[in-house]
């Protein structure tokens, strides 16, 4: 198949140097590096980041999972997966089993991945403490002097108003012992799954042209004080198509009166479990 | 079930006919990216100035085929040109050798080399001219007699200052390898190479708001900048290949240049000085290049020692917001769905409604 393009879009040398970033990023679990980003044909703030990263490590074997809001069929994962279909014409699947590749954004698979897999987030801002500090040239020194009194601060806060901590998504990490780190806006109900995961973890955001990752077996710790300990959502409802009641909900207003329904968020997870039950 | 955003596929494809069918529906002739090139010359300019990229036809086609939306625009002429491979950096190009279009200068009555007014908006009653509601030849217009202007080279005319030294010196300080924009991540404290190549491919809109709030009071006080000369025409591009050891002209291009003269009140080390601010843009921009040459002036500040405290002398503020490609796209990713987080908030403000109803908190 002629496409005009090179194999997954980028240039040889662009792909060299983002796996060379690659590569440090998986050196210094958590870190922040910087790396020469480059415009793709899809908008900053819809996927950049993670699609360079994908566009750099795929392979022609590599089979291809896209998600968005833990669904393989919703518009932007469609969108990003038939631009590698154009540019890679690689296998695609919706099975998170079957693929060698996943790239994801607001989510982390229900299935546990593993050793021989690679998840690739979406990243729309890769600095955890930019909200508590908008200065880069600041948040740079709190990472490199692992001065993270501004963050417990500000969890003890919520925890003396509100009397848990009020964060839902993006709930920060500690990977490693080091650095903290932002988990992208997956839910905090999949922060236990990027502990230990088996597989490598990669992140990349590209409006702010940064990557790092999470190489497998790593202790990832998510931000929590003794006496309040970090707790999952959970429901009381469960999924009203597969029955399950261990997985994230989303919830679908079904009429006009507002009465609402629970679904898996995990589209492939919900399918496997229906198919399972039977 | 759900279908607002299930059954991805069949939806995007009906998206993009519906898009084509809006720019088809009631059969007009097809715009020649001629026409584009020539009647709306302004906008050609500008998309080759965001989408930074010097080619005038790629641009009319990205006008085309963005409906004559600018930004969208700007975005497709990025997205092709961060495929095309570097050959080399051209050598600085010296705008004192320059066919001239157009050259004032507000700051001196005369101006050896004289002053130019070309073509200009700028005292063009603004009236609509409904003449162009039924316009059938274009190629009829009148030849007006106007004089090659004699002179060959326009020296900087602020330069005039630099006798008595009564204005900042422009240091040469480029190195062989400036800050590439396109392909380093941005740094701070950023270098005044990177800062300009941000400016000029920054959002004019964002520019134009930046340049204004520091002039009209949110900028060090008590300053007014003065247009030292405003430039446009066409200059030539060189570059100097390692193999050759000399300059050979690769082609030329059409600039437009704004100096900016602003106060500095000195301090322990410095008498009062003038200082510059200088903007540089593709094509006729001749607006833009003004504001570049605001902002540039209030990013120097910091070098300068003086305070810190508007949005325009802010590098970050400025440098990170300026690009519209990146901004359009993080303020349009709100569309994207975000119902897996909203979940999250909906159960926390449910459970925190609950303790707080059953009195069980606070
Ligand atoms: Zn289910």
């Amino acid at each position: 198949m002629k496409t005009g393009f090179n194999f997954a879009y980028l240039d040889e040398a662009t792909k060299r140097m983002i796996r060379r970033k690659i590569l440090k990023a998986v050196c210094i679990p958590g870190y922040q590096c910087p790396f020469g980003g480059r415009e793709m044909p899809l908008a900053y703030g819809w996927g950049t980041g993670g699609m360079q990263v994908t566009a750099s490590i795929i392979g022609k074997q590599d089979i291809l999972k896209v998600i968005d809001q833990g669904a393989d069929d919703t518009t932007n994962a469609v969108s990003i997966k038939n631009f590698f279909k154009r540019v890679c014409n690689i296998m695609t699947t919706d099975r998170t089993t079957e693929a060698s590749l996943i790239q994801t954004r607001h989510r982390i698979p229900e299935t546990t991945l593993n050793k021989d897999q690679i998840i690739v987030y979406q990243v729309p801002q890769p600095e955890p403490l930019r909200k508590l500090e908008p200065k880069e040239k600041e948040t740079r020194k709190l990472h490199a002097y692992k001065e993270y009194a501004l963050m417990h601060v500000k969890l003890y806060e919520e925890i003396s108003q509100f009397g848990s901590v009020i964060k839902t998504w993006a709930y920060p990490v500690e990977t490693n012992n080091r650095y903290i780190t932002d988990p992208t806006p997956i839910p905090k109900f999949d922060n236990p799954k990027m502990n230990n995961m088996e597989a490598l973890q990669l992140f990349g955001a590209g409006r702010e042209k940064r990557i790092y990752a999470i190489p497998p077996y790593t202790k990832v710790k998510s931000l929590d004080f003794d006496d309040h300990p970090f707790e999952i959502q959970t429901w009381d409802e469960c999924c009203s198509i597969c029955g399950s009641t261990k997985s994230y909900l989303d919830e679908i207003i079904i009429n006009n009166e507002g009465k609402k329904n629970f679904i898996c968020s995990d589209t492939d997870f919900c399918k496997s479990n229906l198919e399972k039950n039977k | 079930m759900y279908v607002a955003v299930k059954g991805g596929e069949k939806a995007i494809k009906s998206s993009l006919k519906l898009l084509e069918k809006k720019r088809k529906e009631t059969g007009t002739k097809s715009i020649e990216i001629n026409q584009i090139k020539e009647q709306l010359s302004f906008a050609v300019d500008r998309v080759i100035n965001e989408g930074s990229l010097y080619d005038k036809d790629l641009s009319a086609l990205a006008i085309k085929q963005s409906q004559g939306d600018l930004v969208e625009a700007i975005f497709l002429l990025r997205a092709y040109r961060t495929t095309l491979e570097r050959y080399a950096y051209s050598t600085a190009i010296d705008t004192s050798k320059i066919i001239i279009k157009r050259r004032i200068s507000a700051s001196f009555k005369d101006i050896p080399g004289g002053q130019i007014l070309g073509p200009t908006f700028d005292y063009s009653h603004r009236l609509l001219d409904f003449s162009l509601m039924k316009e059938d030849e274009i190629n009829s217009y009148e030849n007006i007699n106007n004089q090659e202007p004699k002179n060959k080279e326009f020296p900087s005319v602020i330069d005039y200052l630099n006798n008595e030294n009564l204005l900042e010196q422009e240091i040469n300080n480029l190195n062989d390898n400036p800050f590439d924009v396109t392909r380093d991540p941005m740094k701070f404290p950023a270098s005044r190479d990177q800062w300009m190549q941000i400016l000029a491919r920054g959002d004019e809109g964002f520019l134009l708001g930046l340049s204004y709030s520091a002039i009209r009071g949110f900028g060090s006080k008590g300053t007014h900048p003065f247009v030292g000369e405003i430039k446009y025409g066409i200059v030539d591009i060189f570059i100097s290949p390692d193999e050759l050891g000399f300059e050979i002209c690769i082609g030329e291009i059409e600039i437009s240049e704004c100096q900016m003269i602003d106060q500095f009140a000195g301090n322990k080390n410095t008498p009062p000085q003038f200082t510059r601010g200088y903007g540089l843009t593709f094509g006729y921009n001749e607006r833009k290049s003004m504001a570049i040459s605001i902002v540039d002036r209030a990013l120097k500040s910091e070098g300068y020692g003086e305070e810190i405290k508007f949005p325009i002398q802010d590098q970050e503020f400025v440098l990170y917001h300026a690009d519209n490609v990146e901004a359009q796209g993080f303020v349009t990713h709100l569309k994207l769905p975000h119902y897996v987080d909203f979940q999250g908030e909906l159960n926390l403000i449910r459970k925190l409604r609950n303790e707080i109803l059953q009195g069980k908190k606070l």
